[in-house]
C-alpha cells in the first residue's frame, strides 16, 4: 500500500518554490515535453502533492532527466513554474537521499 | 546500468566546492582566447565568459568517455572515482584529451564576441585568471548549498574589482548571473546583459550585406527565461541575412538535449537528433547562440548539415 510521507508533504507545504497546487491536470506539460516520459511532469507532481515519497524515489532517474528547458511552463495555462518545481525535488533528493547540499 | 546520478553529482559539487568549477581547467586554457586583444584587467564593465566556450572541448572529450561507460559494470566504480577525485583533480586528465582544433574553434568564437563589442564602442575589461565558472550546472541539479557559496564567491570577486556591469556570452551564464544569483546573494546588484543585447542596443552597423540564409536555433534559456529573442534576429536581419525559422522557434523553441549530457548521454543524443531533424526541415546552415547547443547539434548532424555559432556570422557581417 502506498505510504504518505509526512516529511515530503511538510517540505512541499513549507516551500515557496513548489507551486504545483495551481495545476488543473490538463496534461499540456506532458504533451509538449521533449522527453516524452509519461511521469513528467504532471503525474510526478501529483505524487509529490499527496506525499507519496516512495513513488518519488522510484522515479529519481526521470526527475534528473528533466531538461529544465521550460517548454512545459511556457505552455502551462495555470502558470506553474515547472522547472523550479523540478529543482525543488532535486534539492529534496540531494539532501535526503544523496547526502548532498 | 545508467551512470550513477549520486556519484556524478557528488563529483560536480566537490569540484565546485574545492576547485571553484564543476570541471576545473588551467588558467592557460580559460584565458588563451584573449591573447593579443589587449583587454584591460578588471573595470566597471567586464566581459564574463563563465568558461562555457572554453569548457566545450573538455566536455566533448569527457562525454565521449562517459557514454562508453553508460550501461557497463564500470558505473559501479564511480563512487571510488568520487573518492579519488577529492585528492586528485580527475577532470584534469579528461582535459588532456580535448581536441586542439576544437579548442581553437571555440577560442575564435570568444574573440569574435570581444571584437564585436570593441567595434560597437563598448568599454570593457576582463578578469583573466580570476574569472570563475558561474555554477550553472550545480544550480540546475538543485545542489543549492554549494551553489549559494559559489555565487557569493563570484559576487565577492565583482566587489573586489568594483564591477557594476557584466556582459555575458552564453545563455547559461546569463541566466545564472541574472536570474539565479539575486535569489541566492543578498543585495546582488550587478547589471547582467548578454552580448547580443549589448550589440543590438549599440546601434552597430554591418560593414557588408551577406547574401545568405540561416536556420536559427533559439536557446531555451535565452528565449523563455531571458527575453533574448529579437536581438539576434535584428543583428542578422540588418546584415541582410534571410532567416529560416523551424516550426518550434522563439519562445516555443525545442531543447538541444545538452543539459542531460553529464548524467544521461544517450538520452541527450536522442533529443539532439530530434531537434536536428526539425531544424533540417526548415533549412540548412544551422546557427546557434549557445556553445552547449552548438556541440550537441553538431554531433547530431553528423556532417549532413553545417552548424555554426552566431558569432561567426556576426563577425563576418560586422567586419571584425
Amino acid at each position: 500500500m502506498p505510504k504518505v510521507s509526512s516529511k515530503l508533504a511538510a517540505a512541499v507545504k513549507c516551500s515557496e518554490e513548489f507551486n504545483a497546487d495551481a495545476c488543473m491536470h490538463c496534461g499540456t506539460c506532458t504533451a509538449v515535453c521533449p522527453m516524452g516520459y509519461e511521469i513528467l511532469p504532471r503525474k510526478l507532481f501529483r505524487y509529490v502533492q499527496v506525499g507519496l515519497e516512495d513513488k518519488v524515489k522510484e522515479n529519481i532517474s526521470s526527475i534528473y532527466s528533466c531538461l529544465l528547458c521550460g517548454m512545459c511552463s511556457e505552455n502551462c495555462p495555470a502558470e506553474v513554474n515547472i522547472p523550479e518545481n523540478i529543482r525543488f525535488l532535486r534539492k529534496y533528493i540531494n539532501e535526503n537521499e544523496f547526502n548532498l547540499s | 546500468m545508467p551512470l550513477p546520478t549520486k556519484d556524478i553529482l557528488g563529483i560536480l559539487a566537490d569540484n565546485l566546492n574545492q576547485r571553484k568549477s564543476v570541471l576545473p581547467m588551467s588558467e592557460a586554457k580559460t584565458t588563451r582566447w584573449a591573447k593579443g586583444l589587449d583587454l584591460p584587467m578588471g573595470g566597471k564593465t567586464i566581459i564574463y565568459t563563465g568558461h562555457m566556450y572554453q569548457l566545450i572541448p573538455v566536455i566533448d572529450a569527457m562525454a565521449g568517455q562517459m557514454s562508453k561507460l553508460e550501461d557497463t559494470p564500470i558505473t559501479k566504480m564511480m563512487g571510488l572515482g568520487r573518492f579519488a577525485n577529492k585528492f586528485v583533480n580527475m577532470t584534469f586528465f579528461m582535459g588532456l584529451l580535448a581536441s586542439k582544433t576544437e579548442q581553437a574553434d571555440y577560442d575564435r568564437m570568444l574573440r569574435n564576441i570581444a571584437l564585436l563589442l570593441k567595434k560597437a564602442g563598448v568599454d570593457f575589461g576582463y578578469l583573466y585568471g580570476e574569472e570563475m565558472y558561474s555554477g550553472a550546472l550545480v544550480y540546475d541539479e538543485g545542489i543549492d548549498g554549494s551553489f549559494a557559496k559559489h555565487a557569493q564567491r563570484v559576487c565577492d570577486l565583482f566587489k573586489k574589482h568594483g564591477v557594476t556591469k557584466v556582459i555575458t556570452v552564453d545563455p547559461h551564464t546569463t541566466h545564472t548571473l541574472r536570474t539565479a544569483y539575486p535569489q541566492f546573494v543578498d543585495g546582488f546588484d550587478v547589471e547582467v546583459k548578454s552580448y547580443l543585447e549589448v550589440l543590438a542596443e549599440s546601434g552597430l552597423e554591418p560593414t557588408q550585406q551577406l547574401d545568405e540564409a540561416l536556420t536559427l536555433h533559439d536557446s531555451c534559456l535565452y528565449a523563455r527565461q531571458e527575453g533574448v529573442v529579437d536581438q539576434p534576429r535584428e543583428l542578422l536581419g540588418k546584415a541582410g541575412v534571410k532567416m529560416n525559422e523551424p516550426d518550434l522557434c522563439r519562445k516555443n523553441t525545442h531543447c538541444c538535449g545538452g543539459p542531460l549530457e553529464s548524467l544521461f548521454p544517450a538520452e541527450s543524443h536522442r533529443i539532439a537528433g530530434n531537434r536536428i531533424d526539425q531544424l533540417k526541415e526548415a533549412g540548412e546552415n544551422i546557427t546557434t547562440m549557445c556553445p552547449i547547443c552548438l556541440v550537441g547539434l553538431r554531433k547530431a548532424a553528423k556532417g549532413t548539415v553545417q552548424v555554426n555559432d552566431i558569432s561567426d556570422t556576426l563577425a563576418k557581417a560586422y567586419g571584425v
